[in-house]
């Protein structure tokens, strides 16, 4: 597939080159039962089948690391740690592509033939719609060879179906975030119901340590029942074995796992994101609900009553939930690179914001911070508190994503636990939006309901007291006042209106296409616009996918890799690692590694010279 | 939200102090927003903690700014509910015409209202989506007019100066019939009570109201119809005593006084809102 190129890397790295010459697979087992199943509702007895058989892991374990090792390096780490359930972090099995999706359909249809040659993925996906679940119920072994099938196929897959057509799988990409129809109660419209359940390529479900459904992204109760009940089992059984489950892989789908004191957080994703990936995915939804309840809440919640039921408690935030799900299905350089994203500003414009947040003060304010369209403007804050960019995604996420807030119009004071801040007391937010009127001075309040609109900015001061409200409430008229005087709103919505830069706006005819740059020391990033490369949503999912393929491979344990360089056909990509950054970017394939190179290190240097203005360097401190 | 008064003579001008309470998803913010804006989102998602928002409303002889505190109406933000209704002038205490145990909730929050807020507080109790309601089912258990008179006399009406007033959409005016008892002309009961999703009879809260001395509407936000009216209502409803201070502290403190005397008071004010919502209706 891809050439990985570890300077000052380490030599433990598995070398890619086994590669260029396949050996040749394994004979097919005969038994293949494989989506046999025509009915669905078996999947549940076949799923507390393979717990069972979890029962057989050291011998399990041994064939399959065995296979998998013969055949592709890469994939040894996968299969290790998806059998073991040890800690190590999850590998990509090679480069991740969606693709990968794709390949498993057709194999899935026609066996042999797939996995033997470079079958270009055909139209006849028809096992996608049919394999999420229903994997579970497949034997092991089988998966074992369709993933390694799959591995093996990739290069030529990528070149299909990168920035080509993948009409199948972008078809039910499309329709990922719809909400399934209720089920009737008589049933009548079970089977459809059940079949858009089962094309979602993505499901979240977080179920209390007692087996009780907390939240579902897709279906209701009844729907999930008999998920949720396979999945208790599972987690269950290894956990009383003292050696919880972490991940594991059923044919295309990926489980991920987070268990958190009463919590059980699962994560399945055919989009193939890495394990470490779906796990900070995890991690996020834990803290929005840690936001809502506080953790001594919660803990006192269950310990009194161990089958409490905690949708009750959490009653109305299904929605950030929800939103928060989705963002990271569709894909969330935010989480992936745990940074925020601030908006570009003129140094002299933003120390003038700094300067105005510090001037309106007012005694109770905790942080202060100006937000446009999800994307930092200006933070004012305690010269020994600093704020945690977990929070601060989940109140954007509040805010921007969710959109309960805005729609509301008003202003808005919401206690919220901030969990990285404190996770065991509340805080009171105070929160008004601007509408983006480019009329300057007046800055009306919003008042419409419409949706999503571009150029939101948000006003929010967070404060330990409670009836803080109006002195806030006057403390932003104040801020507004001070920042229509001064240009600095102006500045604001100017920067608004023109959006991210592209490639070439920032540096006239480099090869790259798009990048992330994360900076270190500041926790935050900047990326180019995702036009005009990356305008669909699907274009910008198999992006992020790069990107989080790239992370991973930065990221994993045991090793650390420098630089990480990748090809296919149809792009280069190429993740760079230092003390001060992390760089992630793509170009198309006809870029020479060092017109890469050297179209990174461009962007390197332009990153450094535009330090300030791209980032929110310490923010207003008092 | 034009403030249609100000072009005349400067009118008095004071601040109202109102708070929203009520189980979630009954409608509150609906209703605030349908009062604010005029305008209504399907599948709204709940709200968070609290919104505070601002509202004129234009009566012939003053105009009454309400501040209005849209309580969320989950368990959890129950205990921080004290803090915005102390010093409220007003309240609008929404329960849902299609859920009875809504009312129940509604109940709970009227007697914590009588109990620990400002004594002179005036008490809306609402039935919000009236429009789900089959036109006959708000009247036709009791069959009859004499206790239903009251409250289906200000919402026949109010209604058409909603629509004067606050600019509701022309069907605004005819999904405002439903609530207002129109069930002299619709014979049929039989059928259409198959469609109807009403759980509370209007009559039931309505006496409760009577018995607690509160204001009584059903409203609904999706269509508009009553919502001005119960607003206006309240405007009237507020005595002039308490409206001399501009922020809610000062006006809870001299209603003080006349917070006991009050009590017989409120019945009477209800009907004497309705006769005068539908002269003047709010010009909001």
């Amino acid at each position: 597939m891809a050439n990985n190129t570890s300077q000052e890397g380490s030599p433990q790295l598995k070398p890619d080159t086994s590669e260029e010459t396949p050996p040749p697979l394994p004979p097919r087992p005969e038994n293949l039962t494989f989506l046999a199943g025509s009915g669905r509702p078996q999947s549940s007895a076949g799923s507390v089948k393979g717990t069972q058989r979890g029962s057989l892991r050291p011998s399990l374990l041994q064939s399959k690391a065995t296979t998998a090792l013969s055949l592709e390096g890469s994939g040894q780490y996968t299969h290790g740690e998806t059998i073991s359930g040890s800690s190590t972090p999850s590998r990509q099995p090679s480069l991740a592509n969606i693709g990968y999706n794709y390949m498993r359909s057709a194999s899935d249809v026609d066996d042999t033939a797939s996995i033997r040659s470079a079958v270009p993925p055909s139209e006849s996906g028809v096992g996608d719609v049919e394999s999420l679940l229903g994997d579970v119920v497949t034997e092991r072994d089988q998966t074992a060879f369709e993933s390694v099938a799959s591995v093996r196929q990739d290069p030529g897959l990528f070149e299909e179906t990168l920035f080509g057509d993948a009409a199948e799988l972008e078809k039910e990409f499309e329709t990922e975030l719809d909400e399934i129809d209720e089920l009737k109660t008589d049933g009548s419209n079970q089977e459809s119901v059940m079949k858009a359940w089962r094309s979602k390529l993505k499901h979240y479900l977080i179920l209390s340590s007692a087996g009780k459904p907390i939240y579902s992204r897709h279906g209701d109760d009844h729907l999930i029942t008999n998920y949720i009940g396979i999945i208790q089992t599972i987690i269950s059984f290894y956990n009383s074995a003292d050696d919880p489950l972490r991940s594991f892989t059923a044919g295309d789908a990926r489980f991920a796992i987070l268990s958190r004191g009463y919590l059980n957080l699962v994560a399945i994703s055919r989009l193939h994101e890495s394990f470490s990936e779906l796990r900070a995915q995890l991690e996020a939804l834990y803290m929005q609900i840690l936001s809502t309840l506080t953790l001594p809440n919660m803990e006192r919640m269950f310990s009194s009553r161990p089958s409490t039921d905690l949708r009750r408690p959490l009653q109305g935030t299904e929605s950030l939930l929800s939103a928060l799900a989705d963002g990271f299905t569709r894909g969330s350089p935010s989480t992936l690179l745990s940074a925020l994203e601030c908006l570009k500003l003129r140094k002299a414009h933003r120390n003038a914001i700094n300067n105005t947040l510090l001037k309106c003060r007012t005694p109770s304010l905790l942080y202060g911070l100006i937000v446009a369209n999800g994307r930092l403007v200006s933070v004012v804050r305690p010269k020994k508190h600093s704020l945690h960019p977990g929070d601060l995604h989940l109140v954007f996420n509040m805010l921007f994503e969710a959109g309960g807030v805005k729609a509301g119009g008003g202003e808005n004071w919401i206690p919220l636990c901030l969990p990285g801040f404190n996770n065991t007391g509340y805080l009171y937010m105070y929160v008004s939006f601007l509408s983006a009127s480019r009329d300057g001075v007046e800055v009306e309040e919003r008042r419409t309901a419409d949706g999503k609109g571009e150029g939101e900015v948000a006003i929010i001061f967070i404060s330990a007291n409670k009836e803080g409200f109006f002195e806030l409430r006057q403390m932003r008229n104040d801020l507004i006042e001070q920042m229509s005087k001064n240009g600095s709103l102006d500045h604001i919505l100017e920067s608004v209106s023109q959006g991210r830069s592209s490639c070439t706006d920032i540096l006239p005819g480099t090869v790259l296409r798009h990048f992330l740059y994360k900076s270190r020391s500041n926790v935050q990033y900047c990326m180019s616009s995702y036009d005009p490369f990356f305008s669909t949503p699907f274009s910008r999912r198999r992006l992020l996918s790069i990107y989080g393929d790239l992370h991973a491979q930065l990221h994993s344990r045991p090793v650390r890799l420098k630089i990480h360089y990748t090809t296919s056909t149809s792009y280069v990509a190429l993740a760079w690692s230092s003390p001060v950054f992390e760089l992630y970017c793509v170009a198309p394939a006809s870029t020479s590694r060092a017109a890469l190179a050297q179209a990174a290190t461009a962007l390197v240097n332009w990153a450094k010279r535009s330090e300030e203005r791209l980032f929110l360097i310490g923010g207003a401190v008092f | 939200m034009a403030d249609s008064g100000a072009g005349s003579a400067p009118k008095p001008s004071s601040s109202v102090k109102l708070v929203l309470l009520g189980e979630a998803a009954v409608g509150k913010s609906s209703l605030v927003m349908r009062f604010v804006n005029n305008d209504f989102q399907e599948n709204k998602e709940p709200t968070i903690g609290a919104a505070f928002l601002t509202q004129k409303c234009t009566l012939p002889t003053r105009t009454i700014k309400f501040e209005i505190w849209d309580t969320a109406g989950q368990e959890r933000f129950a205990s921080l509910a004290p803090m915005y209704y102390r010093n409220a002038q007003a309240a609008l205490v929404v329960y849902d015409i299609t859920k009875a145990s809504s009312l129940t909730k509604a109940q709970h929050w009227v007697a914590e209202l009588q109990r620990q807020a400002s004594p002179g507080i005036v008490i809306a109790l609402v039935g919000n989506k009236a429009d789900l309601a089959n036109p006959s089912s708000g009247t036709d258990e009791e069959g009859a007019e004499p206790p239903a008179a009251p409250p289906s006399g200000p919402t026949d009406t109010d209604a058409p100066a909603d629509a004067d007033g606050a600019g509701v959409p022309a069907d605004g005016e005819d999904a405002s019939a439903p609530p207002s008892g129109a069930d002299s002309d619709d014979g049929a009961d039989g059928d259409d009570a198959a469609a109807d999703a009403r759980k509370v009879p209007m009559r039931t809260a309505k006496a409760y109201a009577d018995e607690e001395g509160l204001l009584f509407f059903e409203t609904s936000a999706k269509t508009g119809a009553n919502v001005a009216a119960v607003f206006t209502a309240i405007a009237n409803a507020i005595p002039e005593t308490s409206l001399k201070g501009s922020r809610g502290g000062v006006g809870g403190q001299t209603s003080l006084g006349a917070g006991r005397g009050q009590e017989g008071d409120r019945v009477n004010l209800t009907g004497r809102a309705g006769d005068m919502g539908a002269k003047e209706g709010c010009a909001c």
